[in-house]
């Protein structure tokens, strides 16, 4: 195998990946936004007493996990404006991010109600007996008790969703791997290209990575005991 | 007026019934003890009093006014708004055989969390009335503590402490101390001892019969959903007149 180093290097060093990194990122930010709010509604969904709600979660659940993405994105593009006779024709970058967003929000519905049942249903009721609303005792007691649980595999869903975002290719957007894709369709340093494309790859996951260990130091480790300054002044 | 009615209560699970029309006056400042074998409804019925649970048929009034429910002009009970009930619920106080103290806040601050998230007291002041309350329970010094870093009896006291700290005008304790080792169970008792001394108005599960005895001021005796007995304990220990509160003395002392 001959590998063009300087076909290499000059890849790696362009700007040319510059803006379609930042693509990335805001396509996997963007969509995971969506998908966490989504999956919050969905997992409220699923938990709550009316069996209406409940149906509406499983089959949000059932459809969109059971449903490649690839084929979900090319509907929201594609699909879309021919089903609406035109009303609906989203540009690419939002069409993509709906679809992933939409398809992730599957996912973080089921990690979220999992964070919910793991919270010891003696605390709700405490919150309850002192007077607090549903809402306040969803807020205040019973969620950052589930964040604990509910953090670490969204972390993982995030990295995730970062590779996830190169199949917007399909539909021609312009984040990392499509931009790898018009580069070697020109020069045939398949090898070269996809290798800087990786590399791209890793070091945004290894940044997200990063900030992963830092939101898990923040809210999942327990809590030591902070000398507290309380009982020093008055202990 | 009672400080609290309870009038012909049926509460179902399903198919289930569980109260089977009970009926139930308490005075202000009385101490009630609830004793009956497994399953005979004294959880449920607690549960009942601050509407954690709905009722099917009857009524329950706090302070004169129903819990959970208003009366609509067809005179058949209606679930009230949630707001409405969560302020009625913040005057009565509970205590959980489990604690239930919340697991990812210091004793503190699971102290001061009702008062400033629901009565809107300032932090500060929310602060300063928890810490006296943590001594009066005898744990001032374990404020800033997390709950799993405290014995059983500590939490309890911790739990007694914050259901105070909403300045209850009832409080209702669910066996708060049959979770605990046995050398736990007197600090829990003293603190409950002391608390009914100051005046305050109690509805208690308990299966501590000395609690009983020397502290309440009546005796309900609950079998199969109603009640079948009541009155002072002496009276109900010494010549208890239902077999069924016979048999269960029997047994249990
Ligand atoms: N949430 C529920 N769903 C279905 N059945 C229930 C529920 N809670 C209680 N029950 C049933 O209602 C009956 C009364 O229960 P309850 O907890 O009030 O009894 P208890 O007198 O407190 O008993 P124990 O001394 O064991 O605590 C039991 O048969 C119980 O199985
Ligand atoms: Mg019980």
């Amino acid at each position: 195998m001959v590998f063009d180093s300087s076909a290499f290097f000059e890849t790696l060093f362009s700007s040319t990946f510059l803006i379609p990194a930042l693509t990335t990122l805001g396509i996997t930010f963007v969509a995971m936004a969506l998908a966490i709010m989504l999956g919050f509604g969905g997992a409220l969904a699923a938990l709550s007493r009316y069996r209406g709600l409940r149906w509406l979660a499983q089959g949000y659940l059932g459809f969109f996990r059971g449903v490649p993405v690839l084929v979900q994105i090319v509907f929201w593009y594609n699909a879309l404006p021919v089903l609406t006779d035109n009303a609906i024709n989203l540009p690419a970058l939002i069409a993509g991010t709906i679809a992933l967003g939409l398809n992730e929000g599957a996912y973080m519905t089921e990690i979220i109600r999992s964070g919910l049942i793991s919270v010891d249903p003696g605390q709700r009721e405490a919150a309850r007996a002192l007077g607090m609303t549903k809402a306040k005792a969803m807020r205040r007691i019973v969620m950052p008790q589930a964040l604990k649980v509910i953090i670490p595999p969204t972390g993982n869903q995030f990295i995730a969703m970062l590779k996830t975002t190169s199949l917007l290719f399909a539909i021609a957007v312009p984040e990392i791997f499509s931009t790898g894709t018009n580069i070697y369709s020109q020069n045939f340093k398949y090898f070269e290209v996809l290798f800087v494309v990786s590399i791209w790859y890793l070091a945004l996951t290894a940044l997200l990575t990063g900030l992963q260990k830092l939101i898990e130091r923040r809210f999942v480790i327990r809590p030591r005991r902070n000398t507290p300054i309380l009982a020093q002044e008055h202990g | 007026m009672p400080l609290v009615e309870i009038n012909n209560v049926h509460k179902r699970f399903g198919e289930l019934e569980v109260l089977k029309g009970v009926s139930l006056d308490v005075e202000a400042g009385e101490v009630v003890v609830l004793l009956g074998a497994s399953g005979s409804g004294k959880t449920t019925l607690l549960r009942c009093i601050n509407h954690l649970e709905t009722i099917h048929d009857g009524e329950i009034k706090v302070a004169g006014e129903l819990v959970g429910y208003t009366r609509g002009k067809d005179g058949k009970l209606r679930e009230e708004k949630d707001a409405i009930t969560s302020a009625k619920r913040a005057r009565i106080g509970m205590v959980f055989q489990r604690f239930n103290l919340f697991a990812h806040l210091t004793v503190l601050e699971n102290v001061t969390e009702a008062p400033v998230q629901v009565l809107r007291v300032p932090l500060a002041e929310a602060r300063s009335r928890a810490l006296d309350l943590l001594a009066s329970v005898g744990l001032k010094d374990k404020a800033g503590y997390y709950p799993h870093e405290l014995s059983g009896g500590q939490q309890q006291r911790v739990a007694i402490a914050r259901a105070l700290a909403m300045e209850p005008r009832l409080m209702l304790f669910d066996e708060p101390t049959s979770a605990l080792d046995p050398e736990l169970v007197g600090e829990v008792l003293e603190t409950m001892r002391r608390l009914a001394a100051s005046g305050m108005t109690m509805i208690v599960v308990t299966h501590e019969m000395s609690f009983a005895r020397e502290v309440a001021d009546r005796v309900i005796m609950m079998a199969d959903g109603q009640v079948i007995e009541e009155g002072p304990p002496a009276q109900l220990f010494s010549a208890p007149s239902h077999p069924r509160t016979k048999a269960f003395l029997a047994r249990i002392l």
